[in-house]
């Protein structure tokens, strides 16, 4: 199934295989949601929290996420260049082999092979496969950037470009380890080195894989979805500069007050407040394309998604830095406060930005109109509210935790022993399970809809709009 | 033609411009000792705690418990001396953690006895009725695995040789499988009988927990006197509440939160000695109990003074005195 040569087959494929791994991770997410109220569901070795919430943050970062990703960056790819993958067969391997690894991943992470760094929890050999997969990506995304007919690179290659080589560059450094056999390995760099290596990577993998690929298809389907351009050609090249420079300054923003030595924190906060101008200069080019034409966020469906995760976008790149500030991070580190950040990026951007993407080009690649518009509302409305449920309970939640680990009586005691502050927290992870239902409900809806348009029950005109880019 | 023209070129542009941050970032704090300076005072894990180490990685602990307490005056009282650079020399990985769910860890060693481990291991809930702590007692139905034990600290080397990896592990495995060992009953009752006499995850586990910040409070010890005693005029002046019944009640109620998980509700003991009975290890005076609560005592007494404070301390003796004697 093409159209003007293009491949579909692995943005497809890759599709597909990210709502797959998106309900297995949710699944695994609300079953972490619930141990944490009731630990008897920590039944098995297998199951038990510490393995299993490894499962969920692997299986939607990387299961989820970076299939999405694939997914809309080959079909950008042709689009953006006017020229048809350069080794569709490639592509093909490259989404067996994603889902092999990935399957691989889940498997030995249930089995407790994991090497403890956040993100970067797969032993060895699965890091050869990933390293592997990658140059497979990377060799297609360069042969038809080199092959291509159009000859200015436009704004969401940049991005794409940049994820390329950044997340390359990252992965192979911090997973550098020895190792001891098949299943185990120890990492080559020591304490406070490896913390700095682990973190400089864990910060962008969300810069890399949460921000700019996500960026990509902001810049690329919110113009098509609106038939607007963007507002700021110029803004976007100073954002996407400042953004990719900044980024890799800032990871030990995530180890503050430890024993790292304090130039290196104060340097990551220094520029994690600069990064607040790029990330909002993204932000106002959204907003600013939509000027004069704000009346599409009633009459087009998509745009409501574009402009509530760009919002989210830009309240997370707000709260990033300022929770990152000595005072503040002395008070919120370690508290469920981060897991609603965490989550307002997650389900609130990347998720709506993906699903947006999928409404747009899944009914372009199939050539057929989108299966219902009224469930796409329903999914909206569903994500919206289970994600802000999600996410202000736990900020709350992360406020009172904070205060109750400081607070001390008259004679400077200690208030509160550390399990009354776990008790305290029943209530909220009761609400913040609900809001992980709601918004899993949401993401059913999401997928049956791009299921449905998929397999084509209703059957429009090829090419619905033709304006191949 | 601009660089948004040519893919390669941009391609090693980018890579220059992540390269910047990288470099100083991370890269020259590598090169400088400063950044994880090594101390002979912190020493490395022996082979049995390495593994111990390692199944805390296999279970995924870390995320749930930090191994970094920081300098901040309540943290300090809730877990001890702040984490020093130093102590994280053998560590690879890093297992600092980035979300607090359980406590802090880098302090734990030394708190309790291995008995209130094993205990813990065993059924958290037992303990603590209200944590949600994943029970791990299938740890102790596990033989721990000791063949790659050598090759383990060759990677990381710690300069053991082959013997006296296997050294280690036997004297360990005499110790906890000794009668004389402290914690022998509880580790009898968590552990099924045909691994009694063999190293189990458990008590490998165990050992690990209890390296953490073993070799700061060391130092500390030898350094200067014991971090909290009596203040004598407190001491001299006598239990301020002895007798008065709002007192004994709310003491009643510091000991259930912070004293029954081993002295079991009714002071009777259970990991840590009777408090009803006529026998005192460290001395009979209010001061002498004063000083056990407050400051600790050796064999996982936790020093509960930069926790609860002093009238609170004297509201527990009332209480104790209280039963039964
Ligand atoms: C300018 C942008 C941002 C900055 C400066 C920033 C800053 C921070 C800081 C300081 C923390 C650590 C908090 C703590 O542990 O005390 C954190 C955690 C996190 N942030 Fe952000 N953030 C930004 C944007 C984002 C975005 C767009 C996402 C997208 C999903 C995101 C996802 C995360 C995740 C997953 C963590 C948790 C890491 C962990 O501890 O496992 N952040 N962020
Ligand atoms: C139904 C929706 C979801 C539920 C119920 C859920 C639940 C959870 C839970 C319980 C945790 C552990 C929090 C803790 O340790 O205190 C967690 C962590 C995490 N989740 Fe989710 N999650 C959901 C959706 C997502 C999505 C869509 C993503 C990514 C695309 C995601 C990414 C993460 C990440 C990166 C962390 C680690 C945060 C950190 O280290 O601070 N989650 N989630």
């Amino acid at each position: 199934m093409s159209n003007n040569g293009y491949d579909y087959t692995a943005v497809r494929g890759f599709a597909l295989s990210a709502l797959f791994w998106l309900i297995i991770g949710l699944v695994v997410g609300l079953w972490l949601a619930a141990e944490m109220l009731w630990p008897a569901l920590n039944f098995a070795p297998w199951i038990a929290f510490g393995r299993l919430r490894v499962v969920h943050t692997n299986g939607l970062a990387f299961g989820f996420a970076l299939a999405a990703i694939f997914s809309c960056s080959y079909y950008m790819l042709q689009r953006l260049t006017g020229t048809p993958i350069v080794f569709p067969r490639l592509a093909r391997f490259h989404l067996l082999l994603f889902n092999v690894a990935i399957a691989l991943a889940a498997l030995s992470l249930f089995a407790g092979m994991n090497t403890s760094k956040e993100y970067a929890e797969l032993e060895w050999p699965l890091d050869v496969v990933v390293v592997i997969m990658w140059v497979i990506f990377a060799v297609n995304v360069f042969a038809t950037l080199i092959k291509r007919s159009e000859k200015q690179m436009y704004i969401s290659l940049w991005y794409t470009i940049a994820m390329t080589v950044a997340v390359a560059v990252l992965y192979i450094v911090n997973n550098l380890a020895i190792p001891v056999n098949w299943t185990k390995s120890y990492s080559i760099f020591a304490g406070a080195n490896d913390a700095n290596v682990q973190w400089w990577y864990g910060h962008n993998a969300v810069g890399f894989v949460f921000t700019v690929p996500i960026l990509a298809m902001f810049y690329y389907f919110l113009p098509k979805s609106t038939n607007l351009p963007i507002y700021s050609h110029r803004l976007s090249i100073v954002s996407f500069w400042s953004l990719v420079f900044a980024y890799l300054w800032t990871g030990a923003h995530h180890l503050m007050l430890t024993p790292l030595p304090e130039w290196i924190q104060t340097v990551a906060i220094a520029f994690s407040i600069f990064l607040i101008v790029p990330s909002w200069g993204s932000v106002i080019n959204g907003y600013y394309t939509m000027q004069g034409n704000w009346d599409q966020m009633r009459n087009n469906y998509l745009v409501k998604f574009f402009i509530f995760g760009i919002t989210f976008y830009g309240l997370q790149v707000i709260q990033g830095p300022t929770q990152g500030l000595r005072t503040l991070t002395s008070f919120f580190h370690y508290t469920d406060w981060v897991v609603g950040h965490v989550h307002m990026g997650t389900m609130g951007w990347v998720s709506m930005i993906i699903a947006a993407s999928f409404y747009y080009m899944v009914p372009k690649m199939a050539g057929r109109e989108i299966y219902s518009i009224k469930l796409a509302d329903i999914n909206f409305w569903l994500i919206l509210i289970g994600q802000l449920l999600y996410t202000v309970t736990l900020w709350i939640a992360g406020i009172q935790q904070g205060a109750m680990w400081k607070a001390t009586n008259a004679d400077g005691s200690l208030t509160y022993s550390f399990i009354e502050s776990v008790a305290a927290m029943y209530p909220y992870w009761m609400i913040r399970l609900i809001g992980g239902v709601i918004y899993f409900i949401g993401i059913l809806v999401f997928t049956y809809n791009i299921w449905m348009t998929l397999k084509g029950t209703k059957k429009t005109s090829a090419e619905a709009t033709p304006q191949a880019a | 033609m601009s660089v948004y023209s040519k893919p390669v070129t941009f391609a090693i542009l980018s890579v220059a411009v992540i390269l910047v941050g990288t470099i100083i970032t991370v890269i020259i704090p590598m090169m400088m000792p400063s950044t994880q300076p090594v101390s002979d005072y912190i020493k490395p894990y022996t082979a049995v705690e390495l593994e111990g180490r390692d199944i805390y990685i296999r279970e995924g602990c870390n995320n749930c418990h930090t191994q970094t307490v920081r300098p901040i005056r309540t943290e300090v009282a809730r877990y001890g001396e702040y984490s020093k650079p130093e102590e994280f020399a053998y560590d690879r990985p890093f297992l600092w953690g980035s979300r607090r769910t359980g406590l802090d860890l880098n302090r734990v060693g030394g708190k309790y006895p291995d008995s209130w481990h094993y205990k813990h291991m065993n059924s958290p809930q037992s303990m603590f009725p209200r944590s949600n702590m994943p029970a791990y007692a299938w740890l102790a139905r596990k033989e721990l695995c000791t063949d790659c034990a050598f090759r383990k600290v060759s990677v990381l080397g710690y300069g053991y040789s082959e013997d006296e990896v296997r050294a280690q592990m036997n004297e360990y495995k005499a110790r906890v499988t000794s009668q004389d060992y402290g914690s022998a009953a509880i580790r009898n009752e968590v552990t099924p009988e045909k691994l009694q006499g063999s190293l189990t995850e458990m008590d490998a586990l165990v050992a690990y927990l209890q390296k953490l910040g073993r070799d700061v409070k060391e130092v500390q010890k030898m350094g200067s006197v014991p971090v909290a005693e009596a203040s004598p005029t407190a001491a001299q002046a006598g239990n301020p509440f002895e007798g008065d019944k709002a007192a004994i009640e709310a003491g009643n109620k510091l000991f259930q939160t912070n004293c029954a998980v081993c002295h079991n509700a009714d002071g009777k003991g259970h990991i840590g000695p009777d408090l009803t009975d006529e026998e005192w290890k460290y001395g009979e005076n209010d001061s002498d109990i004063f000083s056990s609560i407050s400051g600790g005592r050796p064999e996982g007494m936790p020093p509960f003074g930069p926790n609860i404070g002093e009238d609170d301390i004297w509201k527990v003796i009332a209480f104790i005195r209280s039963l039964g004697k």
